[in-house]
């Protein structure tokens, strides 16, 4: 279970983060959604320590991320798959290298890895890409192969950084396609950020508004697409204010 | 004024205790050998090529310089000989580490930096950081090490390519033997004129590649941030290789 727990960021002085707080249940998809620049983002990074709040933590399975040593922060990450925005991926390794790194720091011998490696790359549909760098794939396949690098680790929670953002409409309903069905395979919990909200219907369970700091609705989807509050409707129905 | 002053001053000490953070964090990653090892050689091979051809060419004609103008100074009133006395202690004391260091620092470092900085502004160190790596034993450390131990190397070619010209220089254009030149070139010969410039260039590696790391993980914003830490790991290098050569010199030379 992943909680955030009154959780308070600012950058500059500027506060982005005001008392965030929000429960993601074991095996669900949360998708938080929201404008941009309100933070998701954010909120999402300190699941895996790589920013530290002013106040309030992230609770990952009763352990409060900001508390941890190294050690235990290296051992957290190593249970939870990470999907940037822009897949973040190794310019100067090929496919394979980049969904094989997270294995080789893992210690698995290289049948495995291989293994692995072949296994990630068909749930993505990416078979035969192998030995091909990140500069000579599409925008929408190098999402892929971020989420093949995420998924080959077995993670038991998957976060995704606006996983759709940049994508034409046939290549983002494939992203969600791909994290349903990689959301079966594995089993794991997800958070999703985005603010498309095609795919948060989609892909998500629950959905979870940000909006000046806080959260400000969250619900089943059915609620949020029935909701009453001014604010969400404005936003999942993308009218201008 | 006082004010800018107060505040240049905090920034100052503040960059002093991010450098200190920025090496302990380095030390911290050291017995990390599984990560860093097999990265330093790839980083030794890089940093090499990379370097030679350059550090070559500019000890090759810095020897032919320095032949020609010890000649220049030393017509009628110092035995010619004497070329080979200065173009041997000049390019082992002092031409060759510090001008393949500077030409380094513009090749090494920048690279570094640039590389690092796209890194860290397209989200790649996070990525590392979310696969259990510490960036410091993969990007840091392999760099820092291969350029400790690589400049010695390349300084030590490029001394030999620059006296080997000076003395080809000496043949050809000054009517010199090579007996005349030998004669010179051991003349004042101490072997602490061989460690003194390796050791001064494996304290140049060192600083040039741990500049370039350090500005290059600080790169904020996108390809214009970027462009600004390529610019300043230069300018620092630059500068903190002098400062360390007068360092040495007063430490070492006295």
């Amino acid at each position: 279970m992943i909680q955030f727990a009154d959780l308070y960021k600012a950058f500059d002085g500027k506060p982005v983060l005001a008392g965030v707080t929000l429960d993601v249940q074991d095996g669900e998809t949360m998708v938080i959604i929201g404008y941009s620049g309100t933070g998701k983002s954010v909120a999402l990074k300190h699941v895996v320590g790589l920013l530290q709040p002013d106040g309030g933590d992230v609770i990952v399975d009763g352990r409060p991320v900001s508390t941890l040593d190294r050690a235990e922060l290296y051992g957290l990450r190593r249970e939870i798959g990470f999907v940037f925005q822009f897949a973040a991926l190794f310019d100067s390794m090929t496919v394979a290298d980049n969904v094989a790194l997270g294995l080789r720091r893992r210690r698995l011998s290289e049948d495995e890895i291989d293994e692995r490696v072949r296994e990630a790359l068909a749930l993505v549909d990416l078979t035969g890409t192998e030995d091909r760098l990140p500069a000579e794939l599409s925008g929408g396949m190098r999402k892929r192969v971020g989420i093949a690098r995420a998924i080959a680790l077995r993670p038991r929670y998957l976060l995704y950084d606006e996983p759709t953002t940049g994508l034409d409409p046939v290549t983002s309903a494939v992203m969600d396609q791909l994290m349903v069905r990689t959301r079966e395979h594995l089993g794991a919990t997800g958070i999703v950020v985005t603010h498309d909200m095609r795919s948060a219907y989609a892909v998500g369970d629950r959905i979870a508004m940000l909006y000046e700091g806080r959260i400000r609705q969250v619900g089943p989807v059915a609620e949020i697409q029935q909701t009453g509050d001014p604010v969400v409707r404005q936003f999942i129905e993308g009218r201008p204010a | 004024m006082i004010a800018q002053l107060g505040r240049r001053t905090v920034d100052a000490v503040k960059a002093v205790g991010r450098f200190g953070h920025f090496v302990s964090d380095m030390g911290r990653a050291l017995p990390d050998v599984a990560t860093w090892g097999g990265l330093t050689v790839v980083q030794m091979r890089r940093v090499g090529v990379d370097s030679l051809p350059v550090a070559l060419f500019i000890a090759a004609f810095t020897g032919v310089v320095l032949a020609l103008q010890a000649s220049y100074t030393f017509t009628g009133t110092v035995p010619l000989y004497f070329v080979g006395t200065l173009v041997g202690k000049t390019m082992m004391l002092e031409l060759g580490p510090v001008l393949a260091g500077l030409a380094l620092a513009g090749r090494v470092g920048a690279s570094m930096a640039a590389e690092l900085g796209t890194m860290k502004v397209t989200e790649q160190v996070d990525a590392l950081e979310t696969l259990a790596y510490d960036p410091q034993s993969f990007l840091v450390v392999p760099r820092v090490l291969a350029g400790t131990l690589m400049f010695p190397v390349i300084v030590a070619l490029a001394i030999l390519t620059g006296i080997a010209t000076g003395w080809l220089a000496s043949l050809v254009l000054l009517d010199l033997s090579t007996q005349e030149f030998l004669k010179g070139l051991k003349l004042f010969y101490r072997f602490k004129d061989t460690w003194f410039g390796l050791f001064k260039s494996a304290t140049f590696g060192c600083t040039i590649t741990l500049v370039g790391c350090i500005v290059g993980l600080a790169t904020r914003g996108g390809a214009e941030g970027v462009g600004r830490s390529t610019t300043r790991a230069v300018v620092y290098s630059a500068v903190l290789l002098l400062v360390l050569d007068a360092f040495w010199a007063l430490v070492l030379l006295r």
